[in-house]
């Protein structure tokens, strides 16, 4: 049941019909994820094309919530400013058990931040955002070409492509495998694909009425309208309401979504007659699972084709996105010749950590909600008992532990501490936002930093020999003088300098005058110190972007 | 061990009995829901991780 017409893209018949097309990269599946990449390669000025073998953005109801890491790498890629401005911001969520309201929590207390916790979006309007965005920076989506085969060697991967006019073949040097939960591609190299699959229904409906709910996330344990089951309600754009009821496992799911059955569940939901539209009805069940690994020799899993997570979190298409943000800068690295192809392996570290810690956090969510024996339901709603008064148990209610960007702590990209540091960043961590001013006007601090290697320099009055000495070892390295507030007039020099205007990026960051942070181009910390070391800056920089000798790539 | 296991209530049979009143008139269902609120409530009152993965083994231990 969809009652919106999906966006339609134009299939156009491959010249390359009958023969080959040679690409360094080839990207599978037009979902966020291969997007994401097709847009951040086209950034980094490396050629790929991207392979669907559909002519639309996804239908029904997929992800919804983006959280605030993924906004600032959609800003990066550069389609932030879309999606934030038709999605729907929230902040507060509120828990009921049974009739009554248990407590209630608001995400983003800290402000300075340029986004939101989250922006709520129905996924087809993310997706047309971020075509169109691809469209803007010269990348190629191929619809209706279907990858039908892949046979992969030492040097890179033959594809073996069905279009509505004939086949024909793609070689690519890499291929990036973003084909989704059900992903061929994982079949055609004889992955295995084994998880723990949860003993539970769940319908979702995506209404769209004109309602007077806040723009709240609302989770009802054992509701009287629901009795023994939970019930997700969300805001999406358009009024659109996403409404999530738990059925249990013996439901069945093709009665289930009849709407005879959905309409009377909505109706007692909402508690009165309301008109109301049904978007969209399915009912799934849900795995957590992943690769043993994502990168297979030039074949690089990405998103849900490499992990699964249940719903409650948003952590699939922001895990998805992030896998694309920490994938695309090493890609280009090793495709233009800069690193070795061992690069991509810290790619398959760190993500592979990311995907163990989203499917830790959703798997736990899904205990609470879905209790596993009689005295596993006990606890749960003695801890939404004590909820009500007590702040501790509230810690202890999970209703879904909302994505997080991971810190990537320990990778062999990062540099440990030498110098001592008071803040919650480390190395390994996503760099923090905070607001500037640049060349008076105001700013944020991560806009200035982009996607490339970046130094902060806190600017040391005193020091300003230390500036020079950091300019010439720079290179090809961003440099980004941070100078505080009223302080504007001490940069120059073809130098950005950012005005810390409210003294955020200085706290935030631990810093002092003379510290010095080197970030990575996925805007995450390499290195940082207290003064100025030219071996120790030299050696970070070379270790953070897997620098190859160039005697190596000499032949 | 960072898990007391040395006497440490000063009026044993005090506390005993406190327990046992607290579940008077109680069927098993409200009986459990009792119980699993005062483990709740004394392992937030722990506080230390460690100490609880320690009682949690003990109490294990045998069943």
């Amino acid at each position: 049941m969809n009652s919106r017409t999906p966006a339609r893209f134009p299939y156009i018949p491959p010249p390359e019909l009958g023969g080959e097309l040679r690409i360094p990269v080839a990207i599978v599946g037009a979902g966020p994820v291969g997007v994401a990449c097709a847009i951040d390669l086209a950034l980094h000025g490396v050629q790929a094309v991207v392979l669907d073998d559909n002519d639309t953005v996804s239908t029904g109801s997929r992800a919804i919530c983006y959280a605030k890491r993924t906004l600032e790498i959609l800003d990066r890629l550069g389609c932030a400013e879309t999606i934030t401005g038709r999605g729907v911001c929230w902040n507060v969520g509120k828990v009921f058990h049974r009739d009554r309201l248990a407590y209630q929590f608001d995400l983003l207390p800290e402000g300075g931040h340029k986004h939101p916790a989250f922006v709520n979006l129905q996924q087809y309007l993310l997706e047309e955002a971020m075509l169109a965005r691809l469209q803007a920076v010269g990348g190629e989506v191929r619809w209706k070409n279907r990858v039908a085969g892949a046979a992969p060697d030492a040097d890179g991967v033959t594809l073996s492509v069905e279009t509505p006019d004939g086949t024909y073949r793609v070689r690519a040097d890499w291929v990036i495998a973003c084909d989704g939960a059900r992903s061929p591609m994982r079949d055609y190299l004889g992955l295995d694909w084994q998880g723990q699959i949860f003993r539970d229904r769940f319908l979702i409906a995506d209404v769209r009425m004109v309602g007077d709910y806040p723009t709240e996330r609302w989770f009802w344990f054992d509701p009287p309208f629901h009795p023994n089951q939970s019930v997700l309600l969300h805001r999406q754009a358009d009024d659109v309401w996403r409404i999530d009821f738990q059925l249990g496992w013996n439901a069945d799911p093709d009665e289930e979504r009849k709407p005879e059955r959905v309409i009377p569940r909505i109706r007692a939901m909402l508690g009165d007659d309301r008109p109301f539209e049904l978007e969209w009805v399915s009912v799934y069940t849900f795995q957590c699972r992943r690769l043993d690994r994502f990168v297979h020799g030039r074949v690089i899993f990405a998103g849900d084709a490499a992990h699964q997570v249940s719903p409650f979190g948003a952590r699939g298409a922001n895990s998805g996105i992030q896998d694309a943000d920490n994938l695309c800068w090493k890609l280009a690295r090793v495709v233009r010749g800069e690193a070795a192809p061992a690069l991509l392996a810290t790619y398959d570290v760190e993500r592979v950590a990311a995907a163990d810690e989203n499917i830790l956090n959703s798997t736990r969510s899904t205990d609470f909600i879905t209790p596993k024996s009689t005295m596993s339901r006990v606890f749960r709603d003695a801890v939404l008992d004590l909820s009500v008064k007590h702040a501790f148990a509230r810690r202890l209610v999970n209703s879904g532990r909302l994505s997080m960007p991971a810190t990537y702590r320990e990778s062999a990209l990062d540099t440990p501490d030498t110098d001592a540091f008071v803040s919650v960043l480390v190395p390994g961590s996503p760099a923090s936002d905070a607001p500037v001013r640049i060349d008076g006007h105001l700013g944020w601090l991560l806009d200035r930093v982009g996607g490339a290697s970046a130094v902060l320099y806190f600017m040391a009055a005193d020091r300003s020999a230390d500036l020079e000495r950091l300019l010439q070892h720079a290179g090809e390295i961003r440099v980004v003088v941070v100078v505080p507030a009223g302080g504007g007039a001490l940069g120059g020099g073809g130098v950005a300098v950012v005005e810390d205007i409210d003294g955020l990026v200085a706290r935030r960051y631990g810093a002092a005058p003379g510290t010095i942070y080197l970030l990575r181009p996925d805007q995450h910390i390499a290195a940082r110190w207290r003064r100025w070391d030219a071996q120790a800056f030299e050696r970070a920089v070379a270790r953070s972007t897997g620098r190859q000798e160039v005697t190596a790539h000499a032949a | 061990m960072r898990l007391e296991t040395e006497p440490n209530i000063p009026a044993p049979d005090d506390f005993y009995q406190a327990l046992i009143d607290a579940h008077a008139g109680l069927d098993d269902q409200r009986s459990a829901a009792l119980n699993a609120r005062l483990v709740l409530l004394l392992a937030n009152h722990v506080g230390d991780l460690e100490a609880l993965r320690e009682a949690i083994a003990l109490a294990r231990d045998g069943l």
